[in-house]
């Protein structure tokens, strides 16, 4: 379809967006190795963020359990890596499909059984949960003790997808603009539109001939694919994996603390999201170990949850664009679960 | 009507948690036809609707089109079908922009490869939603969701439209355009099951009327014949 209008601000946008990944790219040049990390950090979370958006903020079904595909990829991944020396290339393909199968059936058993909304978010802890419980008594994944990659030699290595701080950062990046970008196309597809539809109004959606019940195990195999990928990254990253951490709540809740503080259905508010909510939470870390007041970090978490759902429902990023002006805002609007707890 | 009707429902029974919403209906839409369906508030013209195109299923009787029972039926392939609904209030998605509303209305198999064409001759007949194509379908007023909603139904490129109640929450004014563009794309050659509690309008806008109480028809003929009908007048008329 055409759009005349419409063409000045897509080439603003996506001109925006590869202004924004251009200067992180920069900033990953030049940067000391804790800023580096923690950007690292960031990034992948902005990912699996988008991952995450994609499911609630498009497709309108509520994960609180991401961390379950997180944790798949990133068992994948090690798994075949550690064990068998594979390239962890293959781990991140094979985690994909096992999260977006995991996913696809899971959506599939709950919405078939018409287990919707706020009761399938719960369902998605449950089975974040119980995949936690179960990797941890699962002596061949390393169970409790986790599993440790060897400590990386220094050198280069694409194929392996090893190397220092620096190159993991550009993986991140590299991800997180894949993130941005597939975002924004999914949302401008007949997959966007259909999405949204039913998230909007989903009787109204199948009275039009929309397949929803489809869609919505579609949405959520994608998005449970695309988290294990950057769960497969992230336990590079992070060296070891340990499935109190890799699958626990805390990562369900770093998924979607990104889209939520920056905006729910955008493509970049992920990426804002993260930027503010992160960093904060380590600095509140690092401040609440000085003060030996630990858990500092996730009432800084809470606060900021508080407050952004009290002054800025939409997100950062939405009010944002609306204060500037600077780029029209796509035909997208406002999450009505979230509204809710607003109103 | 003949039994080569192009829409034939038999013996209709809709349940909801064990009430009845509808016992028994049976009509006959012959093609090309402009029927209406009126009544009061709950006597079951909604269910109606919504059961034959598969949104609640039916407890009971048939649905065919063209001979074809389609009671079973989920709703996609009913819309594959050439049967096209527009919702009593609506239902448009209002996080959507307008162009986005009309083109989920055209992703079916029957409208996709003609999608381009049949949304500009929307655009031709509402030049309302033109302007407005890429605004969200939310902001739009009252009158021009109730286009949109029909531009929506005319993308899938329905053989049969079920307008539910139309004129709900419009002027006197837009009641009249909405029921000019119901009767025009009727001579267009599209089938139309107007359901409404605008009983007069209703009636002189088709040429066949059935009048629905508690679940079950209890009157139908010829509109003017309905006109003309004492109960008709005294209970849905105030004469």
């Amino acid at each position: 379809m055409q759009r005349t209008s419409d063409q000045a601000s897509d080439t603003k946008r996506w001109g925006a967006g590869a202004l924004v990944f251009a200067a992180l790219a920069v900033v990953g040049g030049m940067s000391n190795a804790y800023v580096i990390s923690l950007l690292t950090i960031v990034l992948l979370f902005t990912f699996m963020g988008q991952s995450w958006n994609l499911m609630l903020g498009i497709g309108g079904q509520l994960s609180i359990g991401h961390a379950l595909f997180v944790g798949i990829g990133a068992y994948a991944v090690a798994i075949l890596n550690i064990k068998y020396g594979i390239t962890p290339w293959i781990g991140l393909l094979l985690g994909a499909v096992i999260a977006g199968f995991v996913g696809a059936v899971l959506a599939w058993l709950s919405f078939r059984f018409e287990v919707r909304g706020i009761y399938f978010a719960l369902l998605t802890i449950a089975a974040a949960e119980f995949a936690r419980i179960m990797f941890g008594g699962w002596d061949y994944a390393g169970g409790m003790q986790g599993l440790f990659y060897q400590a990386p030699s220094g050198a280069m290595d694409l194929g392996m997808l090893r190397g220092d701080a620096r190159f993991y950062y550009f993986v991140a990046l590299a991800l997180a603009a894949i993130g941005v970008a597939g975002t924004e196309l999914i949302s401008r597809s007949y997959w966007g539109y259909v999405w949204r539809a039913m998230r909007d109004d989903d009787e109204a959606a199948r009275a039009l001939g929309v397949r929803t019940f489809r869609h919505k195990v579609l949405v959520v195999s994608i998005s449970a694919a695309t988290a294990a990928v950057g769960g497969g990254v992230l336990g590079l990253v992070q060296g070891a994996i340990f499935p109190d951490s890799i699958m626990g709540m805390a990562i369900s809740v770093d998924v979607l603390i990104g889209p939520v503080v920056g905006g729910l259905g955008t493509a970049f508010g992920p990426l804002v999201g993260s930027m503010a909510a992160i960093p904060l939470h380590h600095a509140m870390g690092a401040l609440g170990d000085a003060l030996g007041l630990p858990g500092l970090n996730s009432v800084a978490y809470g606060a900021v949850l508080i407050l952004v759902v009290w002054f800025l429902p939409d997100g950062i990023w939405p009010s944002m664009v609306r204060l500037y002006g600077a780029v029209q805002l796509p035909a997208r609007g406002r999450i009505p679960q979230l509204r809710k707890v607003e109103e | 009507m003949p039994d080569d009707a192009l829409l034939a429902i038999d013996d209709l029974c809709v349940a909801y948690d064990g009430s009845n919403a509808l016992n028994g209906v049976s009509l006959r839409i012959g093609k090309g036809e402009l029927i209406c369906v009126v009544g009061a508030n709950g006597a079951g013209k909604t269910s109606l609707i919504r059961s034959i195109a598969g949104i609640v299923p039916s407890s009971g009787g048939s649905v065919r089109i063209n001979g074809v029972d389609i009671s079973r039926r989920p709703p996609w392939d009913i819309c594959e079908m050439g049967i096209a609904q527009v919702a009593e209030g609506r239902q448009i998605f209002g996080a959507l922009s307008v162009e986005d509303n009309l083109l989920i209305g055209g992703s079916l198999k029957r409208a996709r490869h003609d999608r381009a064409n049949t949304l500009d001759s929307v655009y031709q007949l509402f030049g309302r939603l033109r302007e407005r194509r890429d605004q969200l379908a939310g902001t739009l007023s009252g009158g021009e969701q109730q286009m949109l909603a029909i531009g929506r139904a005319i993308m899938s490129r329905p053989e049969i439209v079920m307008f539910d109640e139309p004129s709900i929450g419009l002027s006197p004014a837009l009641t009249d355009v909405m029921f000019g563009v119901v009767k025009s794309l009727n001579e267009q050659g599209i089938t139309v099951l107007l359901v409404e509690q605008n009983v007069a309008k209703s009636l002189a806008l088709s040429s066949r009327g059935y009048v629905l109480e508690n679940g079950s028809v209890v009157l139908h003929g010829s509109s003017r014949d309905l006109l003309e009908n004492p109960d008709v007048q005294r209970a849905y008329l105030g004469l």
